[in-house]
């Protein structure tokens, strides 16, 4: 029959990642003070990106909506801490921390936030859709919820595919509110799945606060805890904290344990969208926040090395010093880099098929 | 050739699927279960075990979001709702998600996925098991829309589908699941995109698509003892749809009908009908007409839904109209479904669905 194909075992879906043994695991090993210093290093790389994301976004160049982290730092840096880059993470709206954490492009990642074609997602997603799946950045979307099952998905292959991967999905609180968090809360406990939960509890959906979206006595880790999911939490603006909370849940993964659901309390600092302050709309209070800022992440960990010896004012000038000028180096890249050829806009609505209709032809 | 009922092919074709490979793997509440979805899944949970022939929690919205995050990580799921309007409820992840990864990441991603959809008909199946939604989902881009006709259309789009790297959503009609057909053995596709002239006619086109096509087949042969042929094409995908075999068979015949399974407003046939005007305005005889679901919800009554579809002896008056033919007694007698109840497919049903 001429529509036959040379059908055999075949493994027609390659993995998107390389399964080399060989990937380092970044900061997964590091103990001690070499691993505070690159954590806070981390934290203020990401911060320094961010507040001159906010310094150029006036330009309006950067013609998308950006959701700053600033204020949230630790919980993207303690938790890609403890992962390797096999590792699978998923974010949302807010995730260009996640995303620098993770080990995503800098420069890919600016210019996707101009439209360019050189940006992580070729200019097609801006800063809600982002990706680096050289790293196991697995993709954020703004839809509130929606990655959460995206990525159980993600570590239900792993588990199909017997890969040693633990897969984490960030998401605000809101998202708790959605019926695909605890659908997939559900699945995952139910096939015990190598998943951590990562919430990120910053009080506040958009303008709404927590008052008018959840009783008082709910209780986020009891919840999934009578759904069979191991869960704890704690300070989110608290580096090494985070990174040892997640430390264990990796581990309970790795060892097919079980999902495990994190709950780290922080606060964003800037407007819900865009680089400004937006306390003066009157929807949170100044107190709150100066209360919130006297957290710094960054602040509290920098206080600690100073304190210890571990590092001297001068080297964390010489840090900043090299984290803005990357950020600059990053910006001007983007700013001087191309937009995507009109070409390109009717290109990837559709990927190849993996059999094609001369391959195998019906009628 | 052999023959099979088209639940039979569609269940072949996953079985030659997940044979030939282990990143093929079904899900779907009730999959594995003693039905086995109207027969298109029997045997295989016995065969391939639950981890790949998997019954689900009732989480349609998450479901659909952990096969497409399977899927963006190398496995091919096929995930199965019974209704068409049970999968309403995963909608944001079909149509924010899957749709768009692979536009959205600049090519970086890929969701090869099946949507299983079964459209309802009959035995009082109302308002919430009887929608034919496949105008809304042949609306997105990044989403293929399927519906075949016969069983060799049933198992070769849906293997075109399995191994397909994008979203396809795959609409199957209630009233085709026990129809028997030609069916070759083995690995095949029917190519996602490409319609089929169902039954050669020079003086009408009437574009058709899954159950429907059955319909206007029957239309074009009873027109035919007024010696006026029909050509029948089953357009098989709905999106992309086949345009040029549309517009060839109606630059031929002049006269175009379309025959659809979903409501009329908004729905696939104004499609064609908008593409045929554009393209072809002035080698039409006559005005375009299109039929499907009364501009309703559906009833449950059987006193009321009598008059929701479309049924052959309606396509055929039509025609006659547009071929400027009488309508002849003798002939519209010969629509043995007007005689049948019209709520079943057929005199050997006996319900419930």
């Amino acid at each position: 029959m001429s529509d036959e194909i040379n059908a055999g075992p075949s493994s027609l879906s390659a993995p998107p990642l390389a399964d080399s043994g060989d990937i380092p695991d970044g900061l997964a090993s590091l103990s001690g003070r070499s691993l505070e210093v690159q954590l806070y290093r981390e934290m203020l790389r990401i911060r320094l990106v961010e507040e001159r994301i906010a310094e150029v976004y006036a330009e309006q160049q950067m013609r998308c909506p950006v959701h700053l982290c600033i204020g949230q730092e630790a919980v993207a840096v303690g938790v890609c801490s403890a992962l390797t880059a096999r590792d699978y993470v998923f974010g949302g709206h807010r995730s260009h921390g996640h995303y620098l954490a993770k080990g995503g492009s800098l420069k890919a990642l600016i210019a996707e936030l101009y439209g360019k074609a050189a940006g992580c997602s070729s200019g097609k997603g801006g800063s809600m859709h982002l990706i680096d799946l050289a790293c196991g950045f697995m993709g954020a979307a703004p839809i509130v919820g929606s990655t959460i099952a995206i990525a159980t998905g993600a570590a239900l292959a792993a588990a199909m595919r017997r890969e040693d991967r633990v897969t984490v999905p960030f998401f605000g609180e809101g998202a708790t509110e959605e019926g695909a968090f605890y659908e997939s809360v559900n699945f995952a406990a139910l096939k015990r799945l190598p998943i951590v939960f990562l919430c990120e509890n910053n009080l506040y959906s958009v303008y709404s606060p927590l008052s008018v979206r959840q009783s008082a006595e709910r209780n986020l880790l009891q919840l999934v805890k009578a759904m069979g999911v191991v869960s704890a939490g704690g300070d989110g603006n608290d580096v090494m904290a985070v990174r040892e909370f997640t430390r264990e849940a990796v581990h309970r993964a790795r060892q097919g344990d079980g999902p495990t659901l994190l709950e780290f309390s922080t606060y964003r600092w800037r407007e819900h969208c865009g680089p400004n302050y937006d306390n003066d709309l009157g929807y949170r209070t100044e107190e709150e926040f100066l209360a919130w800022k006297d957290l710094c992440p960054i602040a509290r960990m920098e206080r600690r090395l100073l304190r210890d010896g571990a590092l001297s004012e001068q080297e964390i000038q010489a840090f900043r010093n090299e984290f803005l000028a990357e950020a600059d180096a990053a910006i001007r890249f983007g700013r001087e880099s191309p937009y995507p050829d009109q070409s390109v806009l009717m290109q990837d609505i559709y990927d190849e098929p993996s059999l094609t209709a001369e391959a195998a032809c019906g009628n | 050739m052999r023959q099979l009922t088209f639940a039979q092919a569609i269940r072949e074709a996953i079985d030659v699927a997940m044979e030939r490979d282990p990143n093929v793997y079904v899900m779907g509440l009730g999959v594995p279960d003693p039905r086995g979805i109207f027969g298109t899944t029997l045997g295989l949970h016995e065969k391939y075990g639950s981890s790949r022939v998997m019954d689900t929690p009732a989480s349609e919205n998450a479901m659909t979001g952990i096969a497409i995050g399977s899927a963006l990580c190398g496995m091919r799921p096929i995930v199965t709702h019974q209704r068409v309007d049970f999968a309403l409820l995963a909608v944001e992840q079909v149509v924010n998600q899957a749709a768009k990864w692979h536009y959205m990441f600049g090519g970086r991603a890929s969701v090869p996925l099946v949507i299983r959809l079964i459209v309802g008909r009959g035995w009082g199946q109302g308002s919430q098991h009887s929608q034919s939604l496949q105008a809304w989902f042949a609306h997105v881009p990044g989403l293929r829309v399927v519906m075949p006709a016969n069983a060799k259309d049933a198992k070769g789009l849906l293997i075109a589908g399995i191994y397909d790297n994008n979203p396809v959503i795959y609409l199957e009609h209630r009233w085709l699941h026990e129809t028997f057909g030609g069916v070759p053995e083995g690995i095949y596709t029917t190519p996602i995109g490409k319609a089929r002239i169902a039954r050669p006619g020079s003086d009408l086109t009437i574009v058709a698509a899954s159950y429907a096509v059955l319909e206007a087949v029957r239309c074009a042969e009873v027109l035919a003892l007024s010696g006026v042929q029909a050509e029948v094409v089953d357009v098989r995908t709905l999106r992309p749809w086949d345009k040029d075999t549309v517009l060839e068979s109606v630059l031929r015949t002049g006269r175009l009908m379309v025959a659809d399974t979903g409501w009329i407003t908004g729905g696939f046939g104004g499609e064609v009908l908008a593409v045929v005007a554009e393209l072809a305005w002035g080698k039409l005889k006559c005005p375009p007409r299109r039929f499907g679901m009364a501009d309703c919800p559906m009833p449950t009554s059987f006193g009321l839904s009598r008059f929701c579809y479309a049924r052959p002896s309606h396509l055929y008056t039509a025609a006659c109209e547009m071929l400027e033919v009488a309508v002849q007694a003798e002939h519209t007698a010969l629509f043995h479904e007007d005689n049948l109840p019209h709520d079943a497919p057929d005199r050997s049903f006996k319900g419930p669905f």
